[in-house]
């Protein structure tokens, strides 16, 4: 889903119709075989549930009886009105996690891409770095849990060497979702550095051998010449990890939820919007008011990318 | 935090490295220091999975007693053995001084997680190339509007579509089933079609006219000529979506609450839950985990070029 969001300012470019074999190539009466299987998982499986889910935010839809009665905006002014202390704190949450992702994938990634640029196309080092990418979420989260585990973990060994006492990543309040934002670098910056790399395969030499010519530093080309032709890349690179770090569900999910603790903790700081919403739905069965929250998120989803593709010009490159 | 801490770990053991390369004149002292960075950061990104390997070929009680060396302390198979049923109780209680506590059927989820990932990747790939291939190169009304819809697809959240989608199974009684797991995502993902569409735009025509003229259907035309020529991404996007199948977590946790029906990832994260804070089986659980990692690591392994590649090809066009 993630690497999907990608292609949608790209995606329309129509191709010029086929017009001498209309009569094969031509009408719904060809094309509705090929389509016929898609059309049917689209509509069951997307738009139908994408209309449904509007409509259940107005019931009070209950999944062990399976039915609801309608309730008006009852589920929306409770999500903004009594509840609305508990969703503001899980949108912070997710925003926090979402600011210190940003900021640690693209500053790893891009340092990793230009080095690759700069030393090696290997292919190995490219598939090692994509390795944490293609393991699950639920894996990657049971990986580090133990690593970073408060008694036996092997970073806090290290870090004790240094006479820094034990870090309880998991279980303080404060360190819990820059912990998890951190396992999710980890696994996310190898596959960002990639499509920043084949964004930087795109940049003529020239221009760096012009830059090297009048005398320009690493850092000068770095900043005049890298920086300003990536950026449409760096626009989609952006897009893709806010999109995701809004939705982070499985590793808060299992790197909270193990040893009889409940997920989203220690007290709640790090239930993320994703988590509360499963919660209402599932722990609560109470689908109604899951899905006006899973609304809300939908809208700020939408803004957050229309903005962010607004803000940096995404479509127009420097290089004219 | 945790990324720069492992950062340190690996940097001592490569001042060697970085002592032997500034020695060399003719490196620039930048380009070796690059160098070292990328060595640290590919040393980060493969500790996790030897260190993983590294617990579960340890014995739980030398663990306990906090050995943190580099390799297996006090080594066993015996993990691995217990995680695929291959242990007595006796041995078990023998080696750990305790019953095989919170266990759970590795091999049943293993056959769950193969049997829905197979099958979602077999539907998706061929409908998804199907409709691919209409929106590429057949014409009819409306097919643009209709492909913009299906790309909109894309911008919704999977957990909006998953609160109907599981009042759907509900209604459909397909709870805890194969069909309750595998049906949303068997027929098409709008990525799926997305990147075949841009790949089909790319054949020539007159390969397909040759075919059309000497009168061979659409279908014909499709799975003899088109589909051939398509091997690599038809490979590239099956591998992706085999893995994306994989890994689906949240899903399968809320349809296959039946242990019978869990994949791997939803039976390792209740493994996880179900552990004693106090003394977690680690061993176990390292084995567990690298052994559910281990078909995607295969796979990688085996095509990794071609995943690779495509992520210039999906990420930019």
């Amino acid at each position: 889903m993630t690497n999907a969001i990608l292609e949608i300012p790209e995606a329309r470019a129509p191709d010029v119709p086929v017009r001498r074999k209309k009569e094969l190539r031509g009408g719904w009466s060809a094309a509705i075989w090929f389509l016929l299987p898609a059309m049917l998982g689209f509509g069951l499986f997307i738009l139908y549930p994408a209309l449904r889910g509007v409509y259940l935010s107005f019931t009070d839809w209950n999944l062990i009886a399976n039915e609801g009665e309608w309730v008006g905006t009852d589920n929306y002014e409770r999500l903004f009105g009594s509840d609305w202390n508990n969703v503001k704190h899980s949108l912070w949450v997710t925003f926090k996690y979402t600011m210190i992702n940003i900021v640690s994938q693209t500053f790893f990634a891009i340092m990793l891409a230009v080095m690759m640029d700069r030393l090696t196309k290997s292919v190995f080092v490219r598939g090692v770095l994509l390795v944490p990418w293609l393991i699950p979420n639920v894996i990657v989260a049971l990986l580090w849990v133990w690593m970073l585990d408060a008694n036996l973990g092997v970073v806090n060994e290290f870090i004790g060497w240094f006479g820094i006492e034990p870090v309880r990543f998991f279980t303080d309040t404060g360190k819990v979702i820059p912990t998890i934002a951190g396992i999710n670098t980890w696994r996310h910056m190898g596959y960002t550095a990639l499509l920043i790399f084949a964004g930087l395969q795109t940049i003529p030499k020239g221009l760096y051998e012009a830059g090297a010519l009048d005398g320009a530093t690493e850092g000068q080309m770095f900043r005049n010449i890298t920086l300003p032709l990536l950026r449409p890349i760096l626009a989609l690179v952006l897009v893709i990890t806010v999109v995701g770090s809004l939705q982070v569900f499985d590793t808060v999910q299992v790197a909270t939820g193990g040893f009889g603790n409940r997920p989203g903790g220690p007290v709640n700081a790090s239930r993320v919007i994703y988590l509360y919403i499963y919660e209402n739905a599932i722990l609560f069965n109470d689908l109604g008011y899951a899905a006006a929250i899973s609304i809300l998120l939908v809208a700020i989803l939408l803004l957050v990318t229309f903005l962010q593709l607004r803000l940096l010009r995404a479509g127009e490159s420097d290089l004219a | 935090m945790t990324v720069t801490t492992a950062d340190q770990i690996e940097a001592e053991s490569f001042s060697e490295v970085s002592g032997r390369l500034e020695k060399n004149r003719k490196l620039s002292v930048g380009r070796a220091m690059a160098w070292i960075v990328l060595a640290i950061m590919l040393i980060i990104t493969l500790f996790p999975l030897w260190w993983a390997l590294r617990t579960g070929l340890s014995n739980n009680g030398a663990l306990f007693a906090g050995d943190q060396s580099l390799g297996p302390a006090e080594f066993t198979t015996l993990n691995f053995e217990r995680v695929l049923g291959q242990a007595t109780e006796a041995e078990i209680f023998e080696a750990t001084g305790r019953p095989n506590s919170g266990s759970f059927d590795f091999l049943q989820s293993l056959k769950v997680s193969l049997i829905v990932a197979t099958v979602i990747t077999a539907g998706q790939v061929l409908f998804s190339a199907m409709a691919a291939y209409a929106f590429a190169r057949l014409t009819f009304k409306g097919r643009d509007k209709l492909f913009f819809l299906f790309l909109s697809g894309l911008m919704i959240p999977p957990i909006f579509i998953l609160i109907p989608n599981l009042i759907l199974m509900r209604e459909l009684d397909w709870f805890n089933s194969y069909q309750g797991l595998i049906a949303p995502f068997f027929f098409m993902t709008p990525f799926a079609v997305f990147f075949l569409r841009q790949f089909f735009l790319g054949i020539s025509k007159e390969v397909e006219e040759a075919a059309l003229l000497d009168g061979a259907g659409n279908f014909r035309t499709f799975f003899g000529i088109i589909v051939p020529m398509s091997a690599a991404p038809i490979a590239t996007i099956s591998i992706l979506t085999f893995v994306t199948a994989w890994n689906e977590y949240l899903w399968p946790l809320t349809v296959g609450r039946d242990p019978d029906r869990q994949p791997l990832t939803v039976a390792l994260g209740n493994f996880t839950a179900q552990q004693p804070g106090t003394s977690p089986d680690w061993s176990g659980l390292m084995s567990a985990t690298l052994l559910a990692a281990l078909p995607i690591l295969l796979i990688f392994f085996v095509f990794g070029r071609k995943v690779v590649d495509s992520i210039g090809f999906s990420g930019i066009k």
